[in-house]
């Protein structure tokens, strides 16, 4: 492994292509991070944003009118507005409102970090998209599954979870997959409150060694290939689970 | 919508709605938002003399930070048009029947779509020189311009991708009609399939001019002084009061919504308007 390492300094002492990240063990290990930590965020948020996704759309199917007017306002606010300006408003307005705690040096840092407020913003972001489209696949599971499922004593609950979340899983899963393969993306964005991400890292990285072309020539590689793989696998997914003769 | 089958299975349900978007009126969000701004402003209304509230200080900085948001439209409608005209061409080349163009503009279309936003625009500042010399005219070469240009590599992907996708959309009997009446392939493209095609890239398009508006504030990041830019120095030559944050932000996000949510509003109607039923 050295050898090749050691290959891209000799590459650079030739050639002047500079790629630190390879040779040199701090940058390399600058780099390993950022990129974990994009992974980290992306799960994260993936996970929160199916939650709220879900839970939204039960929600949007509740009786009472004022929770259905709430979880519409909330789809329409944060589909309408910027998520950059959504994460400063989380990070800096709300994030300034909350109590500090001491931490171990004996100063004053905020309750949660920019990591935390960068997972909460997206999560929320993208939920809104999940919510709807959750709402349309339940919307695609025939009035007759649920009758069928009432006749045969479920709960309300019961049949949300048992029944029309799983057919409407199927349906849904193309627009889904859109929406997560678009959060992944969108967490370049923690870049601007300073979450250590693949963004931010390289950014350190071209600021001490000043080599932004291949920097950025190897970002975009890097996403294209990251997001290029979780299309694919997502594509097989899609295969897997379609329902045969449906869509 | 009326389905005409004997096999009832998983149909979508229509549901009787009044109001397509349930329930929830445009206004309906205003005075939400009204107390999300200016909520935690109250909470810090014990300020002292001849401090000037929250609000005042907002209402000084209102038209300044319109002028910034006007210029992020600017920037916005710029990318667009110049994201559409490149897009057409590479959904174009999609569909050729060349297949080098065929699989080169598969190719330009997929890597920029696949890479974050926020990363071309970063490529697109570093990488462009800040003046062009031009037969020793030397052309200064904005920031604002690179944010346009980086901002359209993600639109044209994302443009021709639709143009590809409506394209495969429309029937092939479009196709073999128009060949079995002699038109050339290029008239069949711009006489019959094209025009057919514009209803149904009208919708995705302007989703996507409403995604693109919102990017813009990604300008903020690498420079250009949009309305993001102007709120963090208003922000900052108010001396930092933390009891402003929230207006402010809460400012420009409510610039933002009123922006596109009537646009997404119309995106719905247009759906709806050209759905083709059966």
């Amino acid at each position: 492994m050295d050898v090749i390492f050691e290959w891209f300094r000799v590459l650079y002492q030739e050639t002047g292509i500079n790629l630190p990240f390879l040779y040199d063990e701090y940058d390399r290990n600058r780099m390993v991070d950022g990129f974990l930590t994009t992974i980290r965020l992306s799960l994260v948020c993936l996970f929160f944003s199916v939650i709220i996704g879900v839970t939204g759309a039960w929600l949007q199917g509740s009786a009472f009118k004022w929770t259905r007017r709430i979880v519409n306002g909330y789809i329409q606010l944060f589909r309408n507005t910027p998520p950059l300006v959504q994460l400063y408003f989380f990070y800096f307005a709300i994030g300034t409102l909350l109590p500090r705690v001491e931490n171990d040096w004996g100063g004053q840092s905020p309750i949660l970090g920019s990591f935390a407020w960068a997972a909460i913003s997206l999560s929320f972001f993208a939920g809104a998209f999940n919510v709807e489209i959750f709402r349309s696949g339940i919307e695609a599971v025939p009035r007759s599954t649920v009758e069928a499922a009432e006749a045969l004593g479920f709960s309300k609950l019961q049949i949300y979870r048992d029944i029309t979340l799983p057919l409407a899983f199927r349906v849904v899963l193309p627009a889904l997959n859109n929406n997560l393969v678009n959060l992944v993306k969108t967490t370049t964005l923690a870049y601007a409150i300073a979450v250590p991400e693949m963004l931010y890292e390289a950014n350190q990285i071209w600021s001490d060694n000043v080599n932004v072309t291949e920097m950025m020539i190897f970002l975009l590689l890097a996403y294209f290939v990251l997001v290029g793989v979780l299309v694919g696998a997502m594509n097989r997914w899609e295969r897997a689970m379609k329902i045969p003769g449906y869509g | 919508m009326r389905y005409k089958t004997d096999l009832p299975v998983m149909l979508p349900v229509s549901k009787p709605e009044p109001e397509p978007l349930g329930g929830l009126r445009a206004w309906h969000i205003l005075p939400l938002a009204l107390l999300a701004i200016f909520g935690p402003s109250l909470a810090f209304a014990q300020s002292g003399e001849g401090v000037l509230s929250p609000l005042a200080v907002l209402l000084n900085w209102a038209p300044l930070l319109l002028k910034g948001f006007i210029f992020n439209l600017v920037i916005s409608v710029s990318a667009m048009a110049l994201g559409t005209v490149v897009g057409a061409i590479l959904g174009l080349g999609q569909i050729s029947l060349i297949p080098a163009v065929r699989s080169g503009s598969w190719f330009v279309t997929q890597f920029f779509r696949n890479a974050p936003w926020l990363v071309l625009l970063f490529f697109a500042m570093f990488l462009l020189p800040f003046e062009i010399d031009l037969f020793g005219l030397k052309i200064p070469f904005p920031d604002w311009l690179k944010a346009i240009l980086g901002l359209s590599l993600p639109v044209m992907a994302n443009v021709s991708e639709i143009v590809r996708g409506a394209v495969r959309s429309l029937p092939s009997g479009q196709w073999e009609a128009a060949e079995s009446l002699a038109y050339t392939r290029l008239q069949t493209l711009w006489l019959i399939i094209l025009p057919q095609c514009v209803k149904r890239m009208l919708p995705p398009w302007m989703n996507l001019y409403s995604i693109l508006t919102m990017a813009t504030v990604l300008a903020s990041i690498v420079g250009v002084s949009e309305v993001m830019t102007l709120t963090g120095q208003a922000l900052a030559s108010e001396g930092g009061r933390p009891e402003l944050l929230a207006p402010f932000y809460g400012f420009v996000l409510l610039l933002f919504f009123v922006y596109c949510y009537p646009i997404a509003r119309f995106t719905v109607r247009l759906e709806k308007k050209f759905a083709v039923i059966g």
